[in-house]
């Protein structure tokens, strides 16, 4: 290549190969990932993660030797199915609501997209991209509570602190926040506005879809396996020795029942599945088509 | 291969607004290409679906022969681009922004690390190479976008209105990169609402209002169309000059269709002839002693012909 200036035009690199598709999505996710690591969202993530432990880590304390706290941890099963499995899926919820809500949504409102757009890059290795640095940012946040509740562990519970089940709770949990990721990533990818993203994909996941649960297993009476945060209660299943009912109708005064279902680990595993798979295509069928106007 | 850049059929509708309108255009070779047009023409409409940050309703772009809609990857890969003002991740400082642009397009890391030394040496961004982007000023983070879209010494440079959001002297900066970038294997396609920055750097230009291509030509064509109308041309004086004298010793100099007044000193002629009949004028004015300070054409070529053209269209 013919060189006019010694600095901007030459001595003129050779043009590259340009990378695979997934080689790209790899490289645009560990830079994604440093950007989050050092953003104050990661701050703030860490900080709830920290309340959370810190309050757990309180009130065992305060409370040790009351009946409650010696009931919980008079097993690894019973402390972790209380603490790991009530807790995480809070922790998942925050950083998928922190680290995914506006992932895609930004890319167009604060314009970071016409940096990355104008690259030879596919648009599937920008949302693969993304959605790898938001699993690992989060998984940051997950293992950190978990590094809590081991601490916590090894003080009431000694050398039972690392039960096999908490591995497979482990696993578990990570399918659930594939998942809700997956979940968060087709509505970022359905906005322009990050505000509009963060704030449906907040009361959908901290409320929404808990409300429409309930109501639709009191008022319809069916079991509600197509909302994701019914397939979380599969990630304490590990720590029972018996599994709840599949479903359960108790007749109370005057007659009324009440009809609870719990999922079956096939139907927990599905739904996660299911949902991991629909919203990630969906999502990026969204991304595809959404123009930097 | 042959650079080109071409617009088949280019059409874009926001709803019932038709903001690009069968825009077909095609720039071959080494050169420097002005994109002009007055606000929300088409410019940047255009240029985003050449480098796929919108699609068009109808037709297709070319970079180099493939089809930016067909293979954005392909078609992207040679091209350097400047769109609006993109943001940088917040987090990352300008050398790890530009490891990720390199990366992204397969460079390898010696090549990334010398090149983004050198083109933030360019952009005056030297002393910022480790700090975050997020703390940077508009202008700053500009210059880094400008390093970041040079870094690979593409072939194909698309810049949209790359001086925007820049001090004076950014502007003037830009400018000269722009300019030292015009090599021979290498074409720059620039939209800029700025005449005098087209006329300084490019060798050519189209100009689109409301959708619509109205011309492309080289500069000097442009002047040549101008030939046959008058051109306005300020002149000043060392001292007072009466009207006597005007009408005497300036109004009788073959060329001149018109003159008036601008003040004690000054006055302005009409010359019709083109830049021949300018070059006589001032001939004849510079060896008549009249204490000419100053012969200065009020609109370039390219500003007259610009305004004549979107003056149709309104």
């Amino acid at each position: 290549m013919v060189t006019a200036t010694p600095s901007v035009s030459g001595p003129g690199p050779t043009l590259g190969h340009v990378p695979s598709t997934v080689a790209q999505a790899l490289l645009l996710s560990r830079y994604q990932l440093r950007d989050y690591l050092r953003s104050r969202r990661f701050v703030l993530m860490m900080a709830i993660v920290g309340v959370i432990g810190a309050i757990l880590t309180f009130i065992l304390s305060y409370y040790n030797g009351s009946d409650t706290v010696r009931g919980l941890t008079s097993s690894s099963d019973a402390f972790y199915g209380s603490f790991w499995a009530g807790g995480v899926t809070v922790v998942i919820i925050f950083s998928g609501i922190i680290f995914g809500g506006d992932a895609i949504a930004g890319e167009f409102q604060n314009k970071t997209g016409y940096f990355l757009m104008g690259l030879p890059i596919r648009r599937t290795s920008v949302y693969v991209g993304k959605f790898l640095a938001a699993f690992a940012a989060s998984l940051v946040a997950v293992i950190v509570y978990l590094a809590i509740l081991l601490a916590n562990g090894a003080v009431y519970l000694g050398a039972n602190a690392f039960p096999l089940a908490l591995g497979e709770s482990f696993a578990i949990a990570l399918l659930y926040l594939l998942a809700l990721l997956g979940a968060v990533f087709l509505f970022s990818s359905m906005f322009k506005n990050s505000l509009y993203a963060v704030l449906v994909v907040a009361v959908l996941f901290l409320f929404g879809f808990s409300l429409i649960q309930g109501l639709i297993t009191a008022l319809v009476k069916i079991e509600p396996w197509f909302i994701i945060t019914y397939a979380q209660n599969v990630i304490s299943y590990p720590f029972l020795s018996t599994l709840p009912a599949h479903m359960s109708t108790t007749t109370g005064p005057r007659g009324f029942t009440t009809t609870t279902y719990n999922p079956t680990y096939a139907e927990g595993f599905a739904i996660m599945i299911g949902y991991f798979l629909l919203t990630a295509v969906a999502g990026l069928f969204f991304f595809e088509r959404e123009e930097f106007t | 291969m042959t650079l080109s850049l071409e617009a088949v059929g280019l059409t874009k509708r926001f709803g019932s607004f038709t903001a690009l309108d069968h825009l077909s255009l095609k720039l071959e070779g080494a050169k420097c290409v002005g994109f002009l047009g007055p606000n929300g023409a088409g410019k940047t409409t255009a240029l985003k679906m050449f480098t796929d940050l919108i699609f068009p309703s109808e037709g297709e772009a070319f970079i180099n022969g493939i089809s930016v809609q067909k293979d954005r990857k392909r078609a992207l890969a040679p091209c350097g681009d400047l769109i609006e003002t993109p943001e940088i991740y917040p987090s990352l400082t300008p050398r790890e922004a530009l490891e990720l642009s390199g990366a992204v397009r397969g460079m390898r890391p010696d090549e990334i690390a010398s090149r983004t030394k050198a083109v933030l040496a360019e952009v005056k961004m030297t002393d910022w190479v480790d700090l975050k982007v997020g703390r940077f000023s508009k202008g700053m983070k500009q210059r880094v976008n400008i390093a970041a879209s040079l870094l690979s010494d593409p072939e194909v440079v698309i810049l949209d209105e790359p001086s925007t959001g820049l001090d004076p002297r950014g502007m003037a900066e830009v400018r000269n990169i722009v300019r030292s970038l015009k090599k021979e294997n290498r074409l720059i396609f620039m939209s800029s609402h700025i005449l005098s920055e087209v006329v300084d750097i490019c060798d050519e230009v189209a100009l689109i209002d409301h959708g619509k291509l109205l011309f492309y030509d080289t500069l000097s064509n442009v002047s040549k169309r101008l030939t046959s109308s008058a051109t306005s041309v300020e002149l000043a004086f060392l001292g007072p000059i009466s009207d006597e004298t005007l009408a005497s010793q300036v109004a009788s100099i073959p060329g001149v269709s018109g003159l008036s007044r601008a003040g004690p000193q000054r006055a302005r002629v009409m010359i019709t002839g083109g830049a021949e009949a300018q070059a006589q004028v001032l001939e004849r004015l510079a060896s008549a002693h009249l204490g000419l300070v100053s012969f200065e054409p009020s609109q370039s070529a390219l500003e007259e012909l610009y305004l004549q053209e979107i003056s149709k269209g309104d």
